[in-house]
C-alpha cells in the first residue's frame, strides 16, 4: 500500500529513511502519479484560500506574527534557562521530567516507562516528535503496541504508509483510497469496519470512531507530543481537530509526553499570541475545536501519572548555528507545506522525511547532518511563498541558500577532485570577474549558437544543460550583445 | 542625476534588446543613462547554488563599478532583489570593513526599473504605445524579493492600446528557480506546464515580466510548443511607441 518513495517501514534511522532516494528522484514518481497530483492539488488550494480569509480577518497579523518570532528569538536564546525553570515547574506540580539526548534513549526512556505500568498496548495522539524518533518502532519491539488515534495518522498507520503532510499525515490519500484501507486492515487491529462500508466522510469517520472507542476504554497508557509547555506554569498544551487526542490526555491513568525541547515557551501568557497563530495559520480555522492545557497531575482528575521527556535529538547543534536557528521557531503549522509549489506537484514522500515541505527541506539536513540529506536544500525554486506564509517568520529561503553553501563545502572536504558542477562554478566566477572574457566567451557561444539553432530556437543544449533543453527552446546567445552595442551607438557618438 | 544602467549578464548575453529598451525609455524621459563597461553579474547564480566564495569577487567588482552613482537602474527584478538583500551578507561573511563599507554605500542606489520609474521618476504613462493583448506574470523576485506590488501594472495600464488581461494563479511560481530547473527538471517542467497552460488560458499574444530568466523558461516552453505566445520583457513594451512599433 506505500506509495511512491515510502517503501518498508523498516530501514529507518528516525527522521530520514534511509534508502529513500534523493528529491529528483523520489520526485519523479509522484509527479507521475495522477491521482496523487490531483489529491494534493485540491487539498491545497483549498487550504490556501482558507488560510488567507482566517489570517486576513486579524487587523494585527503582521505584528502578532512579530510577536510570535519574537518570543521565539528569545527563547531560543535562553533554551537552558527556561527548560531548568520548566522542570522545576513540571516536578513542583507532581510530574517527572526526563532528559532524553537522542532519539534512542528517548525511545529506552518510553519503553521502561510504559513496561513499568504492565501495559501492552498505549494509544497516541498524533506527535511529530515521536515520528522523528520512530517510536512505534522501537515499542513494537519492546512488545508494545501502539494505536494512533488521529484519524489521518490512523489512516496512515492502517496502511502501512509513511505520513506525507505535517497536519494531515493521509493527505495524498482520497476517499475511496481511505474506504480500501479501513475495509482491509481494521479487523488486524482490532474493531472491524462494517461489511458495508463506502467512501462517505461520514461513515469513515463513523468507522474510525468504533474502532478508536475500543481503544481509548481500554488504554491504561497514553503518550502525546506538545505543541507547547510554559516554562512558569508548567503546563503543557496539545490542540488538535478531532477530540481523539483529548480522549487520550484524560481517559488513560498514565500519559507520557515526547517533546523537543524547543516547545517551550517562557510564560503561559505566551499561548496567547500562539493559539490565534496556529490555527489560522494551519487549518484557516479561528480557533482549534480542541485545546487541551495541563498542569502536571490533579488527584482524582485525569492520568495521575504524568511524564515529560525532554528530547533533543540534535536541537542544540542546530541552536549553535546563528542563521540555521531560527529553523527551530516552527510550530508545526504546516502553513509552509500548502503554499509551496514544489510540495503541490511532489507530496510529502519525496522530501524522504517526517518533516516535509519547505520546514522539513530546512529542519532534516540541520537534524540528521547536511551530508544525510544533501538534495533537500536543493528542493526549492526559492520563491519565497513559503517565508510570506510562516506565522512566525522563519526566513526559510535564507536558510535553504545558508544550507546550500554548507552542503557545497562539505562536498569540498570529501572530495580530493572537483564536482563538474564547482569546476563550471569556479569558471563561470572567473569569466564574470572580467569583461574581456565574458566578452570572449559571449562571442564564443553566439558563434556556436548559430550553428545549432533550428527556427532561430536551440533545441538542444549540451553537457548538464540538456535536462533544460529537454522540455525548452532556448534563444542563441545574441549576436551583438548589449555591450556591443552600446559602444558602437553611444560610446561613438 | 547620474544614472547607471546595470543590464546583468544574462540580458547583455541572450537579451539585448531588454537594455537597449531601458535606453531608450530612460532617454525618452529627458534623463542620461551611463553603461560602466566594467559591470559583469550579481553573483546570483553562484550565491544561490551554495557557491559562496565565488560569489565574493563579482560583489566586489559590483561595489567598485558601480560606487558613485545615484542611481542603477536594472531591468531584473531578481538581480535586485540578490544585491538588496545578499551583497551585504556576502561582504558581511566573506569580506573585510572595506567592502561591508563600498556595498553598503552602493546597494541603496539600486532599483529595479518599475521601482525606478515610479518611485524615483514619479511616472507611470511613460508614452508608451502597444495595440496587444498581453498578460502579465508577476515573477516570484518581483512580488516577494522586491515587492513591485503594482508598480509593474500601473505602468502597463498606462500605455496606449493595450489590451491587459489577467493571468490566472499570477503569483506562483513558475518552476525556474536557477539551478533549480537544472537539478529538479522534472518537477521544474510540471511547475511549467502549469504555468503555460494558464498563460494560454488567456489568449494572450505576449506574457511579459520584469525578469527576463523567468521569461526564458516559461517562452522556452512555449515555443517548443509552437504556441504563438511571444515573450517581451516589461521594458520592451514601456519603449515601443506609435512611431516605432
Ligand atoms: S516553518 Fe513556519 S509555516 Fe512552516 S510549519 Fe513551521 S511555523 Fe508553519
Amino acid at each position: 500500500m506505500s506509495r511512491g518513495s515510502g517503501g518498508g517501514l523498516d530501514a529507518n534511522d528516525g527522521r530520514v529513511w534511509l534508502g529513500t532516494p534523493a528529491f529528483p528522484e523520489a520526485a519523479r514518481t509522484a509527479l507521475a502519479d495522477t491521482q496523487l497530483r490531483h489529491n494534493l492539488r485540491h487539498a491545497t488550494t483549498t487550504i490556501r484560500a482558507k488560510r488567507l480569509d482566517a489570517t486576513g480577518e486579524v487587523p494585527h497579523w503582521e505584528e502578532l506574527r512579530e510577536a510570535g518570532a519574537a518570543i521565539k528569538r528569545r527563547t531560543a536564546r535562553h533554551l537552558d534557562h527556561y527548560l531548568e525553570q520548566l522542570e522545576r515547574s513540571v516536578t513542583e506540580a507532581g510530574g517527572t521530567v526526563h532528559w532524553a539526548g537522542d532519539a534512542a534513549e528517548a525511545n529506552r526512556i518510553v519503553a521502561r516507562l510504559v513496561t513499568a505500568t504492565g501495559a501492552r498496548e498505549v494509544v497516541k495522539v498524533k506527535s511529530m516528535a515521536t515520528q522523528e524518533i520512530g517510536l512505534n518502532e522501537a515499542l513494537g519491539a519492546a512488545g508494545i503496541t501502539a494505536y494512533e488515534t488521529d484519524l489521518a495518522e490512523l489512516i496512515v498507520q492502517l496502511g502501512e504508509d509513511r505520513p506525507s503532510h505535517i497536519l494531515v499525515p493521509a493527505i495524498h490519500r482520497n476517499r475511496a483510497e481511505i474506504r480500501d484501507v479501513f475495509a482491509a486492515r481494521m479487523g488486524d487491529w482490532g474493531r472491524a469496519a462494517p461489511q458495508d462500508l463506502d467512501d462517505d466522510p461520514k461513515a469513515l469517520a463513523e468507522a474510525a470512531r468504533l474502532h478508536l472507542r475500543e481503544k481509548f476504554l481500554t488504554a491504561e497508557v497514553a503518550i502525546s507530543g506538545a505543541n507547547f509547555a510554559a516554562a512558569d506554569t508548567g503546563t503543557v498544551a496539545v490542540v488538535e481537530s478531532e477530540g481523539n487526542g483529548r480522549m487520550c490526555l484524560t481517559l488513560p491513568r498514565t500519559l507520557i509526553t515526547v517533546m523537543g525541547i524547543e516547545k517551550v515557551v517562557p510564560r503561559f501568557a505566551d499561548l496567547e499570541v500562539f493559539l490565534q497563530l496556529l490555527p489560522r495559520s494551519s487549518t484557516g480555522e479561528r480557533m482549534n475545536p480542541y485545546t487541551s492545557l495541563w498542569t502536571g497531575v490533579t488527584p482524582g482528575d485525569g492520568p495521575q501519572d504524568f511524564h515529560l521527556v525532554l528530547l533533543d535529538n540534535g536541537r542544540t547543534d542546530v541552536l549553535k548555528d546563528t542563521v540555521g536557528r531560527q529553523t527551530l521557531a516552527c510550530i508545526r503549522c504546516s502553513a509552509c507545506l500548502n503554499v509551496c509549489p514544489v510540495y503541490e506537484r511532489t507530496g510529502g514522500h519525496a522530501y524522504g522525511s517526517v518533516y516535509p515541505g519547505p520546514i522539513g527541506a530546512v529542519l532534516t539536513p540541520q537534524l540528521v547532518g547536511v551530508d544525510k540529506a544533501p538534495s533537500l536544500p536543493f528542493a526549492s525554486t526559492l520563491c519565497g511563498a513559503c517565508y510570506d506564509a510562516c506565522p512566525v517568520k522563519i526566513d526559510i529561503p535564507e536558510v535553504l541558500v545558508h544550507l546550500r553553501a554548507r552542503v557545497v563545502e562539505a562536498d569540498r572536504d570529501r572530495r580530493a577532485l572537483p564536482t563538474p558542477e564547482a569546476l563550471a562554478m569556479a569558471a563561470a566566477s572567473a569569466v564574470l570577474d572580467s569583461p574581456t572574457l565574458l566578452g570572449i566567451a559571449q562571442r564564443a557561444a553566439a558563434a556556436g549558437g548559430r550553428l545549432t539553432t533550428r527556427g532561430g530556437r536551440i533545441r538542444r543544449l549540451p553537457g548538464p544543460l540538456r535536462r533544460w533543453s529537454a522540455t525548452r527552446d532556448t534563444p542563441p546567445p545574441a549576436r551583438e550583445t548589449f555591450r556591443t552595442w552600446w559602444r558602437e551607438n553611444r560610446e561613438r557618438r | 542625476m547620474r544614472i547607471a544602467l546595470f543590464v546583468t549578464c544574462v540580458n547583455d548575453t541572450l537579451f539585448p534588446g531588454t537594455g537597449r529598451a531601458v535606453v531608450t525609455l530612460l532617454e525618452r524621459l529627458g534623463h542620461t543613462v551611463e553603461f560602466p563597461q566594467e559591470q559583469t553579474c550579481c553573483a546570483q547564480m553562484h550565491f544561490n547554488t551554495g557557491y559562496r566564495p565565488e560569489s565574493l569577487p563579482l560583489v566586489e567588482r559590483f561595489a567598485r563599478v558601480f560606487a558613485g552613482y545615484d542611481a542603477i537602474v536594472t531591468p531584473s527584478a531578481s538581480c535586485a532583489a540578490m544585491i538588496r538583500h545578499n551583497h551585504p551578507v556576502i561582504a558581511a561573511q566573506l569580506g573585510g570593513a572595506a567592502l561591508r563599507d563600498a556595498v553598503a554605500a552602493v546597494v541603496p542606489a539600486v532599483h529595479e526599473l518599475t521601482e525606478f520609474l515610479v518611485d524615483v521618476l514619479g511616472v507611470t504613462d511613460v508614452g508608451a504605445a502597444f495595440p496587444h493583448r498581453v498578460t502579465y506574470h508577476p515573477t516570484c523576485h518581483s512580488l516577494r524579493g522586491v515587492q513591485l506590488e503594482d508598480r509593474p501594472l500601473r505602468l502597463l495600464r498606462a500605455v496606449k492600446g493595450i489590451e491587459l488581461v489577467e493571468l490566472p494563479g499570477a503569483d506562483s511560481c513558475c518552476g525556474f528557480g536557477g539551478t533549480f530547473a537544472l537539478k529538479n527538471a522534472d518537477t521544474s517542467t510540471t511547475m511549467l506546464a502549469d504555468k503555460m497552460s494558464r498563460v494560454l488560458g488567456t489568449g494572450a499574444e505576449v506574457l511579459c515580466a520584469a525578469d527576463n530568466s523567468c521569461l526564458m523558461h516559461i517562452g522556452g516552453g512555449l515555443d517548443r510548443l509552437n504556441s504563438g505566445v511571444r515573450i517581451m520583457h516589461l521594458a520592451e513594451i514601456l519603449a515601443t511607441t506609435e512611431g516605432a512599433p
